[in-house]
Parts: structure tokens; sequence; C-alpha cells
């Protein structure tokens, strides 16, 4: 499975999000990788979900893409959860 | 470890800030005075929010301002800015701490992130940050958890 972390420029912020986005799928037992990258680019790449903050996610979403959103991008227990609701239970 | 990156030099207290993109701006001279970044990288961070929204706030309270290397980064480092009374955003967000990330290029920095995304995950290391007015308060709050 491909998630992309998507933030405005594609370094810090989805860089952070991917690194807690890879520990977290690993805990969940998820077969997945997490890549990060920017806008722009996210918009026409193909992954099976994108994740970010929500208004990052809102400018993303064409109504095509499943995105995840998430408020704490170093709270494991938060992308945990948000995993969880949209991948095993979505 | 995070916390020998964060050198006094390099952290600010402020009581209020007037807005984000002064925030921004005063959290960045530490590394603009070391050598780290031009002034070209402030405009950068600041015309990112403008362009994308408040997506630097990584979390409640907590702000890290960043561009991409070509910006105007000369060598990775960072930079802490304390504000007592948070400082708004345009949509809905707010931040008391400005933590300006510049990195020299786009793979390497994977460290350093790693770094700030452990400090920040422990909410004591937010509070010790926050009731402190000073660096040395600050290292005996941190201490004191």
């Amino acid at each position: 499975m491909k998630i992309l972390a998507v933030c405005g420029n594609g370094l810090g912020t989805s860089f952070m999000l991917s690194l807690n986005v890879n520990k977290a799928l690993k805990e969940l037992n998820i077969d997945g990788d997490c890549k990060n990258m920017d806008l722009a680019s996210a918009k026409t790449e193909q992954a099976d979900y994108y994740i970010g903050s929500p208004e990052i996610m809102d400018q993303l979403n064409d109504g095509n893409k499943k995105t995840i959103r998430v408020v704490n991008m170093v709270n494991l227990n938060e992308i945990k959860d948000a995993l969880k609701a949209h991948i095993l239970e979505g | 470890m995070f916390l020998s990156r964060l050198t006094k030099e390099l952290v600010q207290f402020e009581e209020k800030i007037d807005s984000w993109e002064k925030a921004i701006e005063r959290a960045s001279n530490p590394l603009i005075e070391n050598g780290s970044i031009d002034e070209s990288y402030v405009k950068a961070m600041i015309e990112n929010v403008k362009n994308f929204g408040p997506y630097i706030v990584l979390m409640p309270k907590v702000a890290m301002p960043h561009a991409r290397p070509e910006d105007g980064v000369k060598k990775t480092g960072i930079s802490l800015l304390v504000v007592k009374e948070k400082v708004l955003f345009e949509i809905d967000k707010s931040a008391n701490l400005f933590l300006v990330l510049a990195a020299e290029d786009a793979t390497n920095h994977l460290t350093l992130l790693q770094e700030i995304s452990d400090f920040l995950s422990k909410e004591e290391n937010i509070e010790a940050l926050l009731s402190a007015t000073n660096y040395e308060e600050f290292l005996q709050n941190h201490r004191g958890n």
C-alpha cells in the first residue's frame, strides 16, 4: 500500500509526518510505505491514501483521492487512530 | 540529542508578538546572525504560509516554519522562539512555539527531524518551554521533569 504524506513544499512537515506514519504502519502491522511529497506534485501522483494537515488535504482533494487528516503530526496515537479508521475500518 | 543542538543563543523568549509574520522573522534572527540562512529564506517561509495555509503548525501550540534549501540555506540549523501569548494564523490556528528549520538539502535532515519529532511528542518538553521566561529557566524546568 502506498501512502503519501503531503505538505506545501514536501520537506519539513510531510517528512516528519512520514517518519511517524511509517512507525504507525509498522505497529499496526499494515503492509505499506509512506513517502513525502509537495502539494503540487502530489496532485498528479497516484497513491492509495494521502495524509496531511486538514488545510493541505482540502487543497489536494479532487473528489477521487482518499485523504486522511492529521492535526498533530508528532502524536503517534492520533496517527494510528487515523490510519485505523481509514484503512482497517474504511 | 536535540537539546544539545538548541543552544542558548538560538532560543528566544517573548511575551507577545503582533503577527505570525513577525514571529517567523523574529524566530529566524539567530540563524541569520550565525550565518545559517539569508534574508531570502525568511521571506520564503512567510510566502509558504501565504500560499498553502498554516500547515507549518505541526501540532497544537507548535509551528515549524521552513522553506526549501535553495531558498537561502547556507548551513543546516534550527532556532526557537517561545511566545507566551499565542500568535494567531489566518485559519483557526495558533502557535506559541516557532521552531525554524533550515536544512541544507532535502534528504539529509532525517535525523534532525526525527529528533525534533521525539522532542515535541513529549508534552512535558512543551510545558518546560512555555513556563520559562529565559533559557536557564527552561533547562531547570526540563531537568525537573
